[in-house]
């Protein structure tokens, strides 16, 4: 019950905090230099004033600023997000279209970060003075000090000339025939690349947040008393220290989430990934400000779906947590 | 002069010995070398049996009671020498597989700290449970059950709901005794308590030294207690080790230790102590203030006696020469050069 509670109060926080982002979108719409009048003016080779009042009165660009405000909000409440001039779709099934890709290559990228950079974590934990240890410090290094894109280039270009074991660019293979099974496989060889590039930078943050945790752990009084009782030592590292030590790595992640998502623009240009991060890059080239602020509009909204997600998780893992609020 | 600790006391011939400590040295690699935080250790623990180990902070008492359990800090501690026999087998040479079998179901441990030596992240339930499924082989349903029990017999009220209770629900008070019953849970023949009570109320303290009694007569298991409180050692013990540096200073029954004080040590701690007293009470008599600090780490197991600085008997001898321990009437045990001048 508490639990929904709590999913409640976050979700009307959600709410009230992409309304702020919509405001805000409307504001960048209403700084842009020019107005749909002037874009379909232009599509049309010139209009006449009247032709433009025309319009203008057709979109209601005539009302006060407030209204116009409110018809945004409550358009955009019902899904429509205005139409791409460049992209001749509306913005709201063009994004649609985009997502998933983008949302495949965000979660499997936290994933792979969280879970490897977790085990290396611990393992670097038990012992912290052998090779495996030292490896994650330079892994950790080597994931803060490279960019993202620099990452990706060297991949592509290790994988494009010396290795071409994996595809390069794209998401999926348009010549592979057979059942969905070859399908799922082909986008699963389309992603390893993008996908290491994108979780390299966080695997390298986690890893070295869960050594340090863990190790605190480690030499905690409850892991003395797991000793105590005879428990054998992967009991005691991965049922007793582990569940203790994610707390501040999920924490990162949650805080990272908007920074995977960013990075994600960065790898879907290097690796022509077909999700929303193409389309933002397209969509700046192209000046077309109502994809752009789409795509604003759903960033906001995985960043926010993300944060309610670590909370959620964090809860499940500390009951000290969930019984705080 | 070691061999004379062996004998049985006679009012006691018919106890088997549980447990007996040969000579133990535990060394500890510090920045200063290698040094013995456990020097030459020697006492036996008859079946059932109580044994109180007091002394200042940093004089071994909780490195002795880890090297017991085999859980020397890794990788600074290793026993270098001596023998841990318990029931005729040499728990200083014993595999860790083997220790891990001992550890929690032959010997357990309960610490001082209660509020932290519970797994914040696990139910109070699971964490006893999971002790039983570790060495009794019981399935879920059934060390759930033998839970309940468990913290039924510890006295926390409602025990089939309160398993679902994570720790940060309980008191300090009931979090040792949450601790009391993983430790007891299978049965352990021996029991080693670290200032069980150190960080808990007055009122809570002697509660939980009820239970422990209490519950030592129903299992049978022996006690060794380490405690800084004389009160708790006359309430709980038959038995007393002062150590001092790593060294046994002095051994006897609590009776002859605090009637008749046979090394100048014993005799400042329990000086500093107005009035002992065979129960608990509301003051908490504790050893303190002898003039003085005790030596460094890196002064251990030096050839001299070790409370030289401190002590008004001192002579050059003592500075000399490491007292060997000798044995006064009935087991009573001390090492000093002069503990004829005490009495
Ligand atoms: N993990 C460790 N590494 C290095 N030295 C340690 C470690 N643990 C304890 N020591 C040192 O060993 C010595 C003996 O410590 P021990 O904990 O046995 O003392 P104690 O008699 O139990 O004292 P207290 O009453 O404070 O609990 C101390 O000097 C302590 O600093
Ligand atoms: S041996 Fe000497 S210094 Fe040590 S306690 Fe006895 S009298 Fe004091
Ligand atoms: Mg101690």
């Amino acid at each position: 019950m508490e639990i929904l509670t709590l999913i409640v109060k976050r979700v009307s926080y959600a709410a009230m905090l992409l309304l702020a982002v919509v405001v805000l979108n409307f504001i960048l719409i209403n700084l842009a230099p020019g107005d749909i009048a002037d874009t379909i003016a232009g599509d049309m080779g010139g209009a006449t004033a009247e032709q433009m009042a025309e319009i203008r009165a057709d979109y209601g660009l005539d009302l006060p600023l407030w209204q116009q405000l409110f018809r945004y909000v409550s358009n955009v409440m019902q899904g429509d997000l205005g139409y791409s001039y460049f992209h001749t779709q509306p913005v709201t099934s063009l994004i649609a279209e985009r997502l998933p890709a983008t949302l495949l290559l965000v979660i499997t990228a936290q994933l792979v970060a969280l879970f490897v950079g977790t085990l290396l974590g611990v393992l670097a934990a038990r012992k912290p003075n052998g090779w495996l240890s030292h490896i994650v410090t330079l892994i950790a290094l080597f994931g803060y000090s490279a960019p993202v894109f620099w990452t990706g280039i060297m991949l592509l270009i290790m994988f494009s000339l010396w290795i071409p074991i994996f595809p390069v660019a794209g998401m999926v293979d348009v010549t592979i025939e057979g059942g969905w099974w070859s399908h799922v496989l082909d986008i699963a060889r389309h992603m390893v690349l993008p996908v290491i590039t994108l979780s390299s930078i966080f695997l390298a943050l986690y890893s070295r947040l869960c050594r340090a945790s863990m190790m605190e752990v480690l030499g905690s009084d409850y892991i003395r008393t797991a000793r105590a009782k005879g428990l054998s030592e992967s009991q005691i590292v991965f049922k007793h220290a582990l569940k203790n030590s994610l707390g501040p790595v999920v924490t990162l992640a949650g805080l990272q989430f908007s920074a995977v998502v960013s990075g994600a623009v960065l790898v879907e240009t290097v690796f022509s990934w077909p999700g929303l991060g193409t389309l933002a890059l397209q969509s700046i080239i192209a000046r077309d400000t109502p994809t752009i602020i789409g795509i604003l509009f759903f960033s906001a909204m995985v960043v926010i779906v993300g944060n309610l997600l670590t909370d959620l998780v964090l809860r499940l893992i500390d009951p000290r947590i969930r019984n705080r609020a | 002069m070691q061999d004379t600790i062996h004998h049985i006391a006679p009012d006691n011939s018919a106890d088997a010995i549980l447990l007996s400590v040969r000579n133990l040295t535990v060394e500890l690699t510090t920045r200063d070398g290698v040094v013995p935080v456990i020097d030459n250790m020697s006492f036996d623990l008859k079946t059932g049996g109580n044994i109180s180990f007091v002394g200042e902070s940093g004089c071994g008492k909780s490195m002795t009671a880890l090297a017991l359990m085999g859980l020397l800090p890794q990788p600074a501690g290793r026993i270098a020498s001596g023998q841990i026999l318990f029931n005729n087998e040499d728990l200083a040479q014993a595999s860790d597989a083997r220790l891990r079998e001992i550890r929690g179901n032959d010997i357990s441990m309960i610490f001082q700290e209660p509020m932290t030596s519970l797994n914040p992240v696990y139910t109070i339930g699971e964490q006893i449970a999971e002790v039983l499924r570790r060495h009794r082989n019981l399935d879920r349903a059934e060390a759930t059950a033998k839970a309940i029990e468990l913290l039924d017999a510890v006295h926390i009220p409602s025990p089939a709901s309160r398993i679902n209770d994570y720790p940060h629900q309980l008191s300090g008070g009931q979090r040792q005794r949450v601790m009391i019953a993983i430790a007891l849970a299978c049965e352990p023949k021996i029991l080693i308590a670290d200032e069980p009570t150190t960080a808990l109320d007055v009122t809570v303290q002697a509660q939980i030294f009820d239970l422990l009694t209490e519950l030592q007569e129903k299992t049978g298991t022996a006690i060794v207690l380490i405690t800084h409180d004389m009160g708790a050692v006359a309430r709980m013990s038959q038995d007393i080790i002062v150590m001092y540096a790593g060294r046994k200073a002095e051994q006897g029954t609590v009776a002859q230790v605090i009637r008749q004080p046979a090394h100048p040590y014993t005799h400042g701690l329990i000086a500093a102590v107005p009035h002992l007293l065979p129960t608990i009470t509301e003051e908490r008599p504790e050893l303190l203030e002898i003039p003085g600090i005790v030596p460094p780490l890196s002064q251990f197991g030096q050839n001299r006696c070790l409370f030289a600085s401190r002590c008004n008997y001192a002579t050059e001898q003592c500075r000399q020469q490491r007292p060997e321990e000798i044995s006064r009437e009935n087991q009573h045990i001390t090492a000093c050069w002069h503990t004829d001048s005490l009495s």
